[in-house]
């Protein structure tokens, strides 16, 4: 708050009002519908409810395809945050020491931002189609017999590229804007102090991008839970049956389609617990970074 | 000036230079064929999209994406535009193009007035309960609308705001990013600037108005690129709450067009790639046009 604040008493009210009443009714309200309702048991046809306690938790522990799923959901996000990094960095690096066409080169990098998510699942699914998609055509050239929707794996992979692809921009932007607030005097004393490239860059650019770094961790993490719905729904063009999946997908799918009301809510208690783990996680580290610069 | 450094540079290092600008050189292709590579990685895929939509279906079906120009583009844009389609034959891509552009812009402009607002609250005026304020609104940050999305279905139903544009838009603005961002920017708006305005006995609302507004110029334009991409690009959201094919807008209609291509017939490639490339334009034209907004709002509004 200002030293200098008004003293109305009405007018601020009036002013949080409106983004009050919104949290309220549409945040607040659905959350704790939800945590409700994960003690629950719903009746497939809507009579009434029973309160089970935490069996619905107890039952995800046991729920052999839940776990695997969970499995997935790791390794999905693991690969997706790697891939989308390293990609974006060493582009980063590169755009950052060019002069000429710097701007174009930018441009170029980060307009895929745009693109919602599903819209890049459907290209993904012309690319990689069966008979005729060029990324097929590639991995048949080496030899791989890629079968997208139909083969776990495959299908995997082709949401892991589309996911990354998708994910590169963002990197990008956040990784040139950090390397670009490196001070010129650093640079200039990191020329004389290390005459290769690579040493100054792990030595001292890698450094001090530690924190945007950090930081990007958790935002690719989130997109990797989150905004990936789109793509991964589009690739399994809406059929679930033996395909990969993540958490929030299988919340949707239950909850949504199964009619699962007491499962899906549990699994959204899980993920709201991991989302605020992970953001609890990345105050701290803001914080530690105000002290950086 | 020019020639002064040059010449006490041939000076210390004439016999080092010619080595080392070749190796600069060679580091400098290295450099272009990185980003080049990296921007065709980025390009290529949808221009190859673009170019398919030339296309007849049947070729489609046979041949894949193609890196050649057809005569047929004109034709699959125009039916994607206007033909009527779909189970009830209720909905165009004109129609789907309004829906997504008043998701858009009415989820930015509903989320900055709302922020703003909330943010000028909280900074500005000497409130009792201005922490809880702060918490109540800033706990929304944590939980993503994904998370939630089924308890927020079940009370968009209560309200029967199914198949509206309300329930499209207000659930979505149910998160305090947007404020966020107007707390972090009002705090570091000077002090003086308050006082100097109470001194010159402006009230609030006009000192709001008349200088806040102005002042903030930029960053609501920056918030206003972010937002309206979020907003356009939703997909599961819209997916859940519109049923009515005539609510639809053109990223929940991919799902339409993906769940027909399993069909027995041939599926409508040339119109639905169309669909496709006019659902990025909007979002990606903003972006490319306003970057530098763009880019600062990201890495600003972020932080």
């Amino acid at each position: 708050m200002k030293r200098a604040g008004f003293t109305n008493v009405w007018l601020p009210i009036a002013l949080l009002l409106p983004q009050l009443s919104i949290i309220a009714i549409f945040f607040y309200w659905p959350a704790g519908w939800a945590l409700q309702s994960s003690f629950y048991l719903q009746d497939p046809f809507g009579f009434g409810s029973t309160f089970v306690g935490f069996e619905n938790y107890t039952d995800l522990t046991r729920n052999r395809e839940y776990l695997r799923i969970a499995g997935f959901t790791v390794v999905f996000c693991g690969l997706v945050t790697f891939f989308s990094l390293a990609l974006a960095l060493l582009l980063a690096v590169k755009a950052d020491k060019v002069i000429r066409g710097a701007k174009t080169y930018r441009t170029l990098l980060m307009w895929v931002y745009a693109i919602a998510p599903p819209v890049a699942g459907f290209m993904g699914i012309m690319f990689f189609d069966q008979r005729n998609g060029p990324i097929t055509e590639f991995f048949q050239v080496l030899g791989w017999d890629f079968k997208l929707g139909v083969n776990y794996f495959d299908t995997a992979t082709a949401m892991i590229m589309v996911s990354v692809w998708k994910q590169i921009p963002v990197n990008f932007i956040f990784f040139l804007s950090g390397l670009q607030s490196i001070p010129r005097a650093v640079r200039e004393a990191a020329m004389i102090d290390n005459r290769s490239a690579a040493g100054r860059f792990w030595g001292v650019t890698f450094p001090l991008l530690a924190p945007t770094a950090f930081f990007l961790l958790i935002i690719n993490i989130t997109y990797a839970l989150f905004d990936t719905f789109g793509i991964i729904d589009t690739l399994m063009k809406g059929e679930p049956g033996n395909n990969p999946m993540t958490l929030v997908y299988k919340v949707y799918l239950d909850g949504f389609r199964g009619n699962d009301l007491g499962g899906s809510s549990a699994q959204s208690v899980i993920l709201m617990i991991l989302v605020l783990a992970l953001t609890v996680f990345q105050f701290r580290l803001i914080e530690r970074r105000i002290h950086y610069t | 000036m020019a020639e002064l450094s040059t010449t006490s540079d041939t000076l210390t290092t004439a016999k080092a230079q010619p080595v080392r600008r070749k190796r600069i050189k060679i580091s400098n292709i290295v450099d272009h064929a990185v980003l080049i590579a990296g921007a065709v990685l980025m390009l290529l895929p949808v221009v190859m999209v673009f170019l398919t939509t030339g296309f007849e279906d049947t070729d489609i079906l046979r041949n894949g994406l193609r890196i050649d120009v057809g005569p047929h583009m004109g034709e699959n844009f125009s039916n994607a535009m206007f033909e009527r389609s779909g189970f009830t034959e209720a909905i165009t891509g004109m129609r789907m193009l309004t829906n997504s552009l008043i998701l858009g812009v009415g989820f930015a402009l509903g989320k900055i007035a709302i922020s703003l607002l909330a943010a000028y609250a909280i900074v500005y005026f000497r409130l009792r309960f201005a922490t809880l304020a702060f918490w109540i609104i800033f706990t929304t940050l944590l939980l993503p609308l994904e998370v939630r999305i089924l308890p927020s279905y079940e009370a968009i139903q209560r309200l029967g705001m199914t198949n509206t544009y309300g329930g499209l838009i207000i659930p979505l603005i149910a998160s305090a990013t947007a404020t966020f961002f107007f707390r972090q920017f009002l705090m570091s708006v000077p002090e003086e600037l308050a006082e100097a305005a109470r001194i010159d006995g402006a009230g609030p609302v006009k000192f709001f108005i008349d200088i806040l507004v102005p002042l903030s110029r930029t960053m609501i334009a920056a918030i206003f690129i972010i937002m309206f991409v979020f907003g356009w690009n939703q997909y599961l959201w819209p997916t859940m709450i519109t049923t009515e094919e005539s609510m639809f807008t053109l990223v929940r209609g991919i799902k339409q067009i993906v769940a027909v291509l399993e069909g027995g017939t041939i599926p409508e490639y040339g119109k639905s790639l169309a669909l496709a490339i006019i659902a990025m334009i909007p979002p990606v034209l903003i972006v490319v046009f306003f970057q530098n907004w763009f880019v600062k709002g990201l890495t600003e509004s972020d932080k």
